[in-house]
C-alpha cells in the first residue's frame, strides 16, 4: 500500500469531501491560498476550490466558530481550523454553549454539522499557549464528539467521518504527527466513530493511549517485549462517543491497564477512563490502575524543562513494570 | 414624519423617502404588535399563577422593533434572537400556542420542553432560535448570512440584540465578518438603554450604538425605536441593501421595556420620571393613534382587532396549559443527531 503523511492524508479527506458535497467548505486563519494553513493542511485547496470555499478569516476564533455554526444551521458543512488548539480559548462560548447545544435546546429541531480541526500537543518548544492537549475540555460537554488520529490511515477515515456526521466534531491533531507517514489506500474508506483501534495485540497489560503517545506507547511496547512483558496497545480513536467496550474486554484479558495521554493528569482524559475501568472490570483487575499524564503545570519552553513534563517510553517502562510483576 | 392616505395605499414621506405600504400590511404590523404585547401580559399573568418555571424576559414595549423589522421579512429569511425573544417569534410568524407551550416548558412547546423562555426556535418560519449568551447571536447570524451567500440565494438575516450586547467581543468579531464578505446581514440594536440595572452611560461614552458601524466600514441608523413605522423604514432600506448583496447594516432603535429586566426584577434603578416618559411614547398606542388619524381604522375595528388577539392568546394559553409535560426520560433524548 502507498505511503502517505498524516498531513496529506487530512488534506485528501478535505478534498475528497469538497468534491463530493459542494455544502463543505473551510474557514480559519491564513487557511488560504497565501500561507495554505499553519501546519499546511489545507495546501493547494484554495487554488482548486476557490476563496469562497477556503476562506482566510480575521483572527477572530469566536466568530470563527459562531459564523460555522451559523452556517451549519443553514444547510452547509463548515470545517473551521483553530490555528492552534489552545486558541479554542477564546471560542469556548461558542463551542460549549452554542454549538454544543443548539441541537439539544431547541428540541432537535437542527442539526449542527461542524468539524472544528485544531493542532494540539506539546513537542516543539512553542511553551505555554501553544502545547497544551485540551481534550479533557470537550469531553466534558455533552453534544461535541470528539476524534483523534494517531495514524495517517486515521487521520484520513476519521476526518471523513467527522465531516458526514450530523453532529459538532472537535478534531485533534497533534503536531508532531504532520509528518508521520504511513499506509492510506487510493480506495474510498471512512472509520466510524465510537470503535477503538488494537494497535499491537498484547496479554500481560493493556496499555490505553491516544495521539502521539501511541507511538510513545508502541516504542515502549517494543522495549517492553525484549524484556518478556507482552503489551496490548489500545487507541480509543474518538473520546466522544468512547469505545469503553474493547478497553474494558482487553483489562478482562490482561487484568492490568496502565492509560497514557499527554494532557495534564488532574481531572484528565486518563481519569475518565480509569474510572470506566473501575466501575466496569474492578473484579478482572490484578493489579491497581496506572496513569501516565502530564504533571499539572503550563508547558514550558526550555527543551529539558518541556522534555521533563511530556510522558516518554521510560515513564510508560516505568509504569508497565510497576504493576506487571 | 408626515404620511396621507390615498386609494388605500398609505404613503409615507420623511426627508424625502417615500414607502408605500397596504392598508392590510399596516393592519398586519398593528396586529403582531398587539399579539406581542397581550402574549406578554397573559405570560406575566401565568407566571403569578405559577404554571411558569424559572423566569421571564418580557418584550412588552419593544413591540415596534421585531414587528418593524420582520415586515420586511420573507418566510425564507432567517431571524436570531435573544433571552428577551417572545417578540421576535411572534414577529417572525411562530405559533402563539407553541411558543407558550414552550415557556410553560410542555411537550408541545417548540423545544419540546428543553428550551424554555429563553431558547425559542422555529426552524420552520427561518427563526434560527434564542441563545440566552448576551452577544453570542451575532457571530452566529453572520454564519447564516455566509450560508446564503454560498448557497447563492436571495435571503436575508436579520439579527436581534440589546445595546449591552453591543460590548461584548462577538459584537466586534461578528459584524466586521459580515462587513468583509459583504453577508446579507441586519443588525438591530434593541437599545432599552439597560443592560440589566446598569445604564448605557456608564458602560459606553458614545450616545448612539449605530456609530460603532464606522469601524466596520458599514452604514448605521439610529431611529426611534418606539415608532414601528420609523423602524420599517430603516429596516426596509436595509433589508433591500442586503438582499441586493450590497452587505450589512446596523440599525440602533432606542426603545424601553415597561418592565424590568426579569420577573424578578422591580426595576427601581430607572427614575419615575423616565418610565412616565417612555410609557407616554408607548408604540403599540402611538401606532393605534396614528392608524386612527390616517382613517385606515375605525375605533370599532380596533375594538375588534384587539378582542380578536385577546381570544388568539387566550386560546394559546389554554393550549399551553392543557398539554402535557414531557416524559422526564426525554432530558436523554436529542443530544447528539
Amino acid at each position: 500500500m502507498r505511503q502517505i503523511t498524516y498531513r496529506d492524508a487530512l488534506r485528501e479527506a478535505l478534498r475528497e469531501e469538497m468534491l463530493r458535497d459542494k455544502t463543505v467548505f473551510v474557514l480559519g486563519e491564513d487557511v488560504g491560498r497565501y500561507w495554505q494553513g499553519a501546519f499546511k493542511v489545507t495546501k493547494g485547496l484554495a487554488e482548486e476550490f476557490g476563496d469562497e470555499r477556503v476562506r482566510d478569516t480575521p483572527i477572530s476564533e469566536s466568530a470563527i466558530v459562531g459564523v460555522a455554526a451559523g452556517a451549519a444551521i443553514t444547510g452547509m458543512k463548515p470545517i473551521a481550523e483553530i490555528m492552534f488548539g489552545d486558541l479554542s480559548a477564546l471560542a469556548m462560548d461558542q463551542i460549549a454553549n452554542q454549538v454544543a447545544k443548539l441541537r439539544y435546546m431547541f428540541g432537535g429541531q437542527t442539526r449542527v454539522p461542524v468539524v472544528i480541526r485544531m493542532p494540539f500537543g506539546a513537542g516543539v518548544n512553542i511553551a505555554a499557549h501553544h502545547s497544551q492537549s485540551l481534550e479533557a475540555w470537550f469531553m466534558h460537554v455533552p453534544g461535541l464528539k470528539i476524534a483523534l488520529p494517531s495514524t495517517p490511515y486515521d487521520a484520513k477515515g476519521l476526518l471523513k467521518t467527522a465531516i458526514r456526521d450530523g453532529d459538532p466534531v472537535m478534531f485533534f491533531e497533534h503536531k508532531l504527527l504532520y509528518p508521520l507517514e504511513g499506509p492510506v489506500p487510493e480506495e474510498e474508506y471512512t472509520i466510524p466513530f465510537g470503535v477503538a483501534d488494537v494497535k499491537r495485540e498484547g496479554e500481560d497489560v493493556t496499555v490505553v493511549a491516544t495521539l502521539y503517545m501511541v507511538h510513545k506507547a508502541l516504542a515502549a511496547a517494543k522495549m517492553l517485549s525484549k524484556e518478556g512483558i507482552d503489551v496490548e496497545v489500545i487507541d480509543p480513536r474518538t473520546l466522544a462517543p468512547l469505545d469503553k467496550q474493547s478497553i474494558v474486554n482487553s483489562v478482562k484479558n490482561t487484568g492490568r491497564i496502565v492509560i497514557v495521554t499527554e494532557d495534564c493528569k488532574t481531572a484528565g482524559v486518563s481519569a475518565e477512563i480509569a474510572a470506566i475501568v473501575a466501575e466496569e472490570s474492578l473484579d478482572y483487575l490484578d493489579a491497581p490502575i496506572k496513569r501516565v499524564a502530564e504533571p499539572d503545570t503550563p508547558i514550558p519552553f526550555s527543551p529539558p524543562l518541556e522534555q521533563f513534563v511530556i510522558p516518554n517510553e521510560k515513564s510508560i517502562i516505568k509504569a508497565v513494570k510497576e504493576i506487571v510483576y | 414624519m408626515r404620511t396621507s392616505s390615498l386609494r388605500g395605499k398609505v404613503t409615507i414621506s420623511r426627508e424625502g423617502y417615500r414607502l408605500n405600504l397596504e392598508k392590510e400590511k399596516l393592519l398586519e404590523m398593528y396586529r403582531k404588535m398587539l399579539e406581542i404585547r397581550h402574549f406578554e401580559e397573559k405570560a406575566f399573568e401565568l407566571y403569578g399563577q405559577n404554571l411558569v418555571p424559572g423566569t421571564l424576559h418580557l418584550y412588552a414595549g419593544q413591540e415596534a422593533v421585531a414587528v418593524g423589522v420582520c415586515a420586511n421579512l420573507r418566510k425564507d429569511d432567517y431571524i436570531t434572537s435573544t433571552h428577551r425573544g417572545h417578540g421576535h417569534c411572534i414577529a417572525k410568524g411562530a405559533q402563539l400556542d407553541r411558543i407558550m407551550a414552550e415557556i410553560l416548558g410542555k411537550k408541545t412547546g417548540y423545544c419540546k420542553g428543553k428550551g424554555g423562555s429563553m431558547h425559542i426556535a422555529d426552524f420552520s418560519v427561518g427563526m434560527l432560535g434564542a441563545t440566552a449568551v448576551v452577544g453570542a447571536g451575532i457571530p452566529i447570524a453572520s454564519g447564516a448570512g455566509l450560508s446564503i451567500k454560498l448557497r447563492g440565494t436571495d435571503q436575508v438575516v436579520a439579527c436581534f440584540f440589546g445595546e449591552g450586547a453591543s460590548n461584548q467581543g462577538t459584537f466586534h468579531e461578528g459584524i466586521n465578518m459580515a462587513a468583509i464578505w459583504t453577508l446579507p446581514v441586519v443588525f438591530v440594536c434593541e437599545n432599552n438603554l439597560y443592560a440589566m440595572g446598569t445604564r448605557q452611560t456608564n458602560v459606553m461614552l458614545i450616545e448612539n450604538v449605530a456609530e460603532r458601524a464606522v469601524a466596520y466600514g458599514i452604514p448605521g441608523v439610529t431611529v426611534d425605536g418606539n415608532d414601528v413605522l420609523a423602524v420599517y423604514e430603516a429596516a426596509h432600506e436595509a433589508v433591500k441593501r442586503a438582499r441586493e448583496s450590497r452587505g450589512p447594516t446596523l440599525i440602533e432603535c432606542k426603545t424601553y421595556r415597561h418592565k424590568g429586566h426579569s420577573r424578578f426584577d422591580p426595576a427601581t434603578y430607572r427614575p419615575k420620571e423616565e418610565v412616565e416618559e417612555w410609557l407616554k411614547k408607548d408604540s403599540v398606542q402611538r401606532f393605534k393613534a396614528k392608524l386612527l388619524e390616517m382613517k385606515i381604522l375605525t375605533e370599532t375595528e380596533v375594538d375588534k382587532i384587539e378582542q380578536d388577539v385577546i381570544a388568539a392568546v387566550e386560546k394559546a394559553a389554554k393550549f399551553a396549559i392543557d398539554s402535557p409535560c414531557p416524559a422526564p426520560e426525554e432530558a436523554l433524548e436529542d443530544v447528539c443527531a
